[in-house]
């Protein structure tokens, strides 16, 4: 049973009725989901979410939709992994790793996806669609193949063909568009005035926007329903962010956890840093930028929920972290060699952003801390492509020994 | 035919002389309204509507731009990673 009461405006708090809508029509500002907390607490439990489906759906009580198997792609409930390696590597006790990179698409975007997809049936859409250049256009065509959906992909035509073929395999109809990365942007938004589609993060992005929470519930009941000290993950519009605290507040307000205590950190790339900037200048006003960035899928440089986001570390006692753009490979691998995770820039953002809030003292030994890998790095391998160099051998054992010896010398 | 479309100009850094959003109804015959705006020293932002021909819309937004205006769509970007 759905729990929603309306949707309203996050500025000027007007209420609208449950319906694909993203904009508030006096102030622009952007629109939420409301939920009644009170029911949920009544109609939900540990055990009920214990004993639900091993995906996002566990959370349906706190969700914008019902589950429908039409869309289920099995989204969610990824390891949460206690960290040794690089626990150690970076002087923490008690690190956790939340691997989302495992997600049927490989990133947490199924998340959203799924919880848009839902509603869009729900609302009586047959087609979605979305604007991407990567793991959303891979999450939105999956789900449209898994539910029979008609999907539209729209890409900037200059994109590498390695970053869609990810979402061609699932075989949208994929629309690549020549023009600037605002071009693309203004389109969209056009189109999704003008058509009957459900825009993913368009005109139905309040549900979109909240399959993110899923991201709190799933850690707070990882660790053994307790909420984190520190929380670490990339940012680029800022919605998931935002609804990782969100997450874990609601668990709070309907009583499945308690003592929510969690200091909020964002971690984006210097080449696209309107919110960590904005954070660090001590400002609520987003400066919009160009995004000129090895963390591709941070590359949003206008981000829709930045304020909301800088709101969130202001409340929850957080910070905002910067990972140079040679800094994101090397964060990469780290991961990789530590943990055995291969993830994509946005993990590297992460990794690094989380060793600098260690050096500087925000999080301290004894702290625990769960980090956010929200995307697979075999989608964007050339970003490490310099750590291939096998070892040259004759066959023959000989050889073979010889190249050991050598190495160990070295 | 007139289109409407929900914009968001941020002025960077310099103080600009120019009163953009006038200029912009009188000179392009665009329909400004302003929703929300947030100004402050040194950076601040205004979220209107336009309304008018496609081309003027264009042409205004383009020369908003040369006066080292930011535009964006209101509701932030919505090209995603």
């Amino acid at each position: 049973m759905s729990h929603v009461l309306s949707l309203r405006c996050k500025e000027c708090s007007r209420e609208y009725p449950v319906e694909a809508l993203n904009v508030c029509d006096f102030c622009f500002g952007p629109l939420e989901v409301v939920y009644d907390l009170e029911s949920i607490a009544k109609s939900t439990s540990r055990q009920k979410i214990t004993n639900g489906p091993n995906s996002l759906w566990r959370y349906a009580d706190f969700l914008p939709a019902e589950y429908n198997p039409a869309v289920d792609i099995n989204a969610g409930f990824t390891p949460l992994i206690r960290s040794r390696g690089l626990a150690e590597r970076l002087g923490l006790d008690e690190l956790w790793i939340k691997n989302d990179s495992v997600n049927p698409s490989y990133s947490f975007k199924d998340r959203v996806v799924a919880v848009a997809a839902a509603k869009a049936l729900e609302l009586g859409f047959s087609t979605i669609a979305c604007a991407s250049t990567g793991n959303l256009a891979c999450a939105v065509a999956a789900v449209a193949a898994r539910s029979g959906m008609t999907s539209y992909v729209f890409i900037p035509s200059d994109l590498e063909v390695g970053k869609v073929l990810g979402a061609s395999i699932y075989h949208p109809t994929m629309i690549a568009i020549d023009g600037s990365y605002d071009d693309v942007n203004r389109l969209c938004s056009e189109l999704a005035d003008s058509y009957p589609w459900a825009f993913v993060n368009i005109n139905v992005r309040p549900f979109y926007a909240d399959g993110s929470k899923t991201l709190g519930y799933e850690v707070a009941e990882q660790l053994g329903w307790r909420a984190p000290d520190h929380a670490v993950a990339p940012s680029a519009s800022g919605a998931m962010f935002t609804k990782i605290y969100q997450g874990l507040k609601e668990f709070e307000a309907t009583g499945i956890i308690s003592n929510v205590h969690t200091k909020m950190h964002s971690a984006q790339a210097r080449g696209c840093s309107p919110i960590a900037s904005a954070y660090e200048e001590g400002r609520f006003v987003i400066k919009p930028v160009k995004p000129n960035s090895l963390a591709t899928s941070l590359a949003i440089g206008n981000p829709a929920d930045g304020y909301y986001a800088l709101k969130v570390i202001e409340a929850s006692g957080g910070s905002a972290v910067i990972a140079e753009e040679n800094e994101i490979a090397d964060g990469v691998k780290l991961l990789a060699e530590t943990e055995g995770i291969f993830t994509e820039g946005a993990g590297g953002v992460a990794i690094t952003g989380l060793k600098h809030l260690v050096e500087t003292g925000k999080i301290k030994r004894d702290e625990s801390v769960v980090v956010y890998i929200t995307g697979n790095g075999l989608k964007t391998t050339e970003l490490v492509a310099d750590v291939v160099d096998p070892v040259h051998i004759k066959p023959n054992v000989e050889a073979f020994e010889a190249a050991m010896a050598s190495r160990a010398g070295n | 035919m007139p289109i409407v479309e929900k914009v968001r100009f941020t002025f960077l850094d310099k103080l600009i002389k120019e009163p953009v959003i006038y200029r912009v109804g009188q000179d392009f015959a665009v329909v400004t309204n302003i929703r929300r705006a947030d100004i402050q020293e040194g950076i601040g932002w205004v979220i209107l509507e336009l309304e008018g021909a496609q081309s003027s819309i264009d042409s205004a937004l383009e020369w908003v731009r040369s006066m080292g205006v930011r535009v964006d769509p209101a509701v932030g970007d919505v090209v995603e990673g």
